[in-house]
Parts: C-alpha cells; structure tokens; sequence
C-alpha cells in the first residue's frame, strides 16, 4: 500500500514537475521565440548567464540560444512588488491564480503516456491488438479513471472559476469585464467540445483515454491507422476549435482584449501571481494538445508499432516510408546546403538514417513483420505522444500568430449557431453509420 | 457630408473562413520554416552562433554598415604636430542653424598661426546634425566622418562635447594648411 502511494507520489511529481510544469515554462520563451521568426526577427537572446558581456567577447557569453530568458523571467516575476486593489477583495484576489492553475495542472492525471506495462513484456498481437499474458499494470498514467473523458470535461469547466473571480476580486471595470467574458466564452464552447467527441465515444465504446487510445492501434481497410483524426475528421476540427477557445489565447482571446479592455481580468494582477496566470494558460496549451493526440491523433500509438515490434499490413508500405523518409532527408539536406545551420543537418541525418533502417527492415523481414525488443517499443511510444504533443503546441502557436482576434460576437456566433449544429449533425451521421456495428 | 465605407463584399469560398485561415498559415509557416532553416542569413559569419539569421540584425555583435557620407558624431582634425587644426574662424558656430557650437578663440604663440580656440564645446542635445559646420570650415578641421552614433546620456553636461573630446579622434588631415601643411 506504501509502496503504492509512493509509486503515484512519484508518478505525480514527474508528470507535474518534469511535464507540464517544465513545458509551461518553457513555452514561454518558445512563444516569443517562434513568434520572431514567423515575423522575420530574432527573438530573445540577450539574458546571458555570465552577465553584461558584449562585442569581442562574443564566445564567452552563454545564452543558449534565448532560454536564459527562462530563469530571467522567472525571477523577475518573484521579486516583483505584488499589488492588490485597495478596495478588492484581499483574499478572493490571492485565491483566484490557484484556482486557475489548480485544474489545469489536475487534467494531466488521466493522460495516458504509454499502454498499461505488460511485465515481461510477455504479450502477443491478435488482430491488431496487444494482449497481454501475464499482469498487466498501469504504470504510465497518474490515474486511469474508467470516466477520464467526463473527469477531462469536469475539471476543465472548473477553471472558469478562477478567472470570474480573479475578474470580481479586482474591484476594477476592465477585470469584471474580462471575467464576464470569459465566463460566457468558456461556457458557450464547452457544448461544442462535448458534442463533438461523443462521436470518438461511440466510435470506441470507452470514456477511458487509454482504451481510446488502444482502439486506435486497428486498421481501416487494412492500411490506415484507425486514428480519430481519419474516422471523425469534422469533430476533430469543432473540438480544436472549441479547446482553442477554452484555452482563452488568440484568435479567442477577447476575456484580455488589450485594445478594448487593457489586459482583462488580469489587468490587476503583477508578480508572481500574474506569472501563475499566464503560466496556467502555457500549461493548458500543453494540455490541449496531449488530450487532442490521445483522441484524435492516436496517442501513443505508433503507426503499425504493436507490442512485439512492427506489422506492416501490406510490404509495399516498407516502400512508401523508405520513399518518404529519403524525400524528407533530400528537403533537409538542400536547406542545409544554403544555410549550412545544424538543425537541417541534424533533421536531414535522421530522416536518411530512418530510411535505411526501413530498407534494412524490408530487406531482412519478407513477411513485413519487424521484431523489436518490449523496452524498445515503450520508449518509442513514449516518444510518440511526445512528439505528437509538441507538434500539436506548435501548431497552435503557429495559429496564434496567424490569426487576429476574434470579435466577441463573432466568437458568440462561431459558437452557437456553426460549432454546435456542425457538432450534432456530425453525432447524428455518426450515429446512424454506426448502428450496424452496435448489432 | 458622411463618407461612405465601401466594405467589399467576400465570395462564399472566403466567408466560410476555413481555406483563408490555411492560406494565412501557410504564410506564416512558411516564414517560420525560412527562419528556422537559416535561409534569411544576413550575417553569414555569424550565423551558425545567433542561428536565427534574419532581416533584424543582432545589433551590438553585428552592426549595419553607414554610407559613406552619413553624418554621426563630430571630431576635430590635428596639425602635423598634433596640436588642433582650427584656427577658430567661427565659420562654423555661425554656419550653425542650432547655434550648438560654441567657441573661445585664443592668441597662438606661433605668430605663423594666428589663433587657436582654448575652448571648442558642441552641443550634441542641440545638434541637428545637417553638416553645415563641415562645409562652412575653410581649413578642413572640423568633420562628421567617425561613423559613430551619439551615444545616450546620463545626464545634461554629458552631451557638452569639449575640444579633447573631439581631437581624441581626430587625424591628420590631407589638406594643405596656410601654404605649411601636411602633403601624404
């Protein structure tokens, strides 16, 4: 029993402090940084660790390419003078940053980083699903809930809370007003966003993340992975939608339009409780995109990766990926070859590596089945998720900085009277298609 | 009268938004991936350390190179001997439309130069920079030719540039002067 609760300790702590702690804070510095160059600027790279040095002495400076900026910030927001409104509410106002980090934080619970480990890793592969022989436990989620879709939903609409709140506490016009807003803005989306992945739901026949995520390791037609992505197309788009909505960042970002309202309902706040307010917004751009990859993008899946090593379908698909992995190695090598910069070099290297692999695979295995150690092929379902997560950050920032910010109205009309009906329409044609398979 | 807004009318295809938000990220992705790949170097020597070559310069470390003719900080030209070229004329405190130069002639004890000024101050708060006092100078003493900004300042006094201040940088000049100059 100890040594349970010290497994789930343990488990907390590094989901917490080494994830979704750590990617928030460094979102901060990748948000200026990929904003700067989609602007053509340079973005932060000035706070260096071995002070004021400048000209010649170019070399001994050490910034590591901007994330210096990280400690920067983040002292500067500890030392700076914490205000509270004469006439606000002293202990609503102080409360009000926890609660808007508190559920942002307690979502990544039911995240499934990887399947249940299988001790041993004595499994075997039936029709495309990994059985396990002997005790398979939960070893990679902080908690497998049976209802993680409805805990997600639950949690996630807490953190209107925090921001009415943080708006009431402040005793100011602008705050009120951002809080009102962002509380009929969360409201408004959470009924799309809920709509929209029932169709995941019948689809799967589970609310639990992690038998989602198994369910997508099937094949459509015997090629395409089963992913949410491929099967719910519409819905993935409403629930990106509506998360992106919920993450209050722009193009929604009306609860702190700076133009109309100064900064909303965090006109008030300074120091380190304003940083846990913008920080909680990082982490839940973070949280957006894992829980977007568990249910649409596969999760940890690893496309044809099952627990003893990879099965490809048909050979040809050897060829496709060879084909396609020595494509993406030509690309980088051809913006190497104008840049000379290291990360083309880097990506290039790997893309070509990971063709040869593949044409070492087709070459050795004939029947399109390629043995891999259970270790192996936890760390690159591990890796998978990550990598799915990080794509999905970045994709948001890239929107973002894309997109201007949305009227309010504009916001109430995309919400109501396009997402909602999309997202019924979108339940009931999947609903009917399914009736056939619910025999 | 009221003047009419013409708001054009969008087509179907851009009022269903979606296609216009995927040629915008287009866009941006596209600079992002210019920026990420090094492919807007400016500074090729530089660039494998500031590795995020752009049109922004990385000021301090790289700096944009003047024009020949830009006009920055002011410096006083020297004789042969290293003593101050001007013989205090006042051309060009009264070339001056900002009236920032001012000047204390002084009795030279060479009777071969007549005078000398014992104190030469610009002020550079007042300064415009138009390069009249360049023009105005009969003997090629004063000059905006250092390429040097004008830095910012503290406080008032700092911007009073005095005569050593402005022959710290000066060299010898090309020109010939009253018939014993210097000849390269």
């Amino acid at each position: 029993m100890l040594i349970e609760t010290l497994i789930i300790l343990l488990k907390i702590i590094i989901v917490l402090f080494g994830g979704a702690m750590t990617a928030g804070a460094v979102m901060t510095v990748v948000e200026r940084k990929q904003s700067a160059w989609i602007q053509n600027r340079i973005g932060p790279n000035r706070a260096n660790l071995r002070g004021h040095i400048m000209g010649p002495e170019l070399l001994s400076s050490f910034r590591l390419g901007g994330l210096v900026h990280l400690a920067a910030d983040g002292i500067k927001m500890i030392f700076k003078e914490d205000i509270i409104p004469a006439r606000g509410n002293r202990f609503l106002h102080t409360l009000a940053p926890m609660l808007v980090m508190f559920p942002i934080l307690v979502l990544f619970a039911v995240i499934p980083w990887m399947d249940y480990w299988c001790a041993g890793g004595d499994l075997i592969v039936i029709d495309y699903r990994d059985v396990c022989l002997s005790e398979s436990t939960n070893a990679f989620s902080v908690a497998d809930l049976d209802v993680g879709l409805l805990f997600i939903f639950a949690i996630a609409s807490l953190g209107v809370y925090g921001v009415a709140i943080a708006g009431w506490a402040s005793n100011s016009k602008y705050a009120i007003l951002g809080g009102l807003r962002s509380s009929a803005q969360m409201l408004s989306y959470e009924v799309p966003m809920s709509l929209s992945v029932l169709g995941i739901v019948l689809i799967y026949r589970s609310l639990n993340l992690n038998e989602i995520t198994r369910a997508q390791g099937d094949l459509l037609f015997g090629v395409i992975p089963a992913w949410g992505i491929f099967l719910q197309p519409v819905a993935f788009l409403v629930f990106f939608t509506a998360m992106l909505a919920e993450t209050k960042r722009a193009p929604f970002d009306v609860p702190e339009g700076e133009s109309e309202i100064s900064t909303g309902y965090l006109t008030e706040y300074t120091g380190l409780k304003f940083g846990i307010m913008a920080m909680s917004e990082f982490i839940a751009v973070v949280f957006v995109a894992a829980v977007v990859s568990v249910l649409f993008l596969g999760g940890w899946q690893v496309p044809y990766l099952y627990g003893d090593g990879f099965h490809m379908p048909t050979p040809w698909l050897y060829g496709v990926i060879v084909l396609l992995s020595l494509g993406a190695a030509a690309f980088f090598f051809r913006a190497y070859r104008q840049s000379r910069g290291r990360l083309p070099a880097a990506l290039s290297a790997l893309a070509f590596l990971h063709g040869v692999l593949f044409v070492v695979a087709a070459m050795t295995q004939k029947s399109g089945f390629l043995a891999l150690p259970y270790g192996l092929v936890v760390v690159l379902r591990i890796g998978a998720i990550l990598f799915k997560t990080a794509v999905l950050v970045w994709f948001q920032l890239m929107l973002r900085w894309t997109l201007p910010r949305f009227r309010y109205d504009q916001i109430m009309r995309l919400g109501w009277k396009i997402l909602i009906p999309v997202a019924v329409l979108n339940l009931i044609v999947t609903a009917l298609v399914l009736i056939p398979f619910y025999r | 009268m009221a003047k009419s807004v013409h708001s054009p009318r969008m087509s179907l295809w851009e009022r269903s938004y979606l296609p216009e938000i995927v040629r915008g990220l287009g866009r941006t992705i596209a600079h992002f991936f210019r920026a990420a790949t090094g492919k807007n170097y400016r500074d090729k020597e530089h660039a494998w350390f500031l590795h995020q070559g752009n049109v922004t310069l990385a000021y301090p470390e790289v700096k944009r190179v003047y024009p020949e003719r830009y006009r920055a900080e002011h410096r006083l030209m020297l004789r042969q001997d290293g003593q101050v070229r001007c013989v205090a004329c006042m051309c060009c405190s009264t070339a001056c439309p900002a009236n920032c130069i001012h000047i204390v002639a002084a009795e030279h004890d060479d009777p071969s130069i007549e005078k000398y000024p014992a104190s030469f101050v610009i002020d550079e708060l007042r300064c415009i920079h138009c390069g009249f006092c360049v023009e105005a100078c009969p003997c090629d003493a004063i000059r905006m030719d250092t390429g040097v900004h004008v830095k910012p300042f503290d406080a008032r006094d700092q911007a009073y540039y005095d005569r050593n201040y402005l022959m710290a940088r000066g060299e010898l000049s090309a020109a010939v002067q009253g018939g014993k100059g210097h000849t390269p």
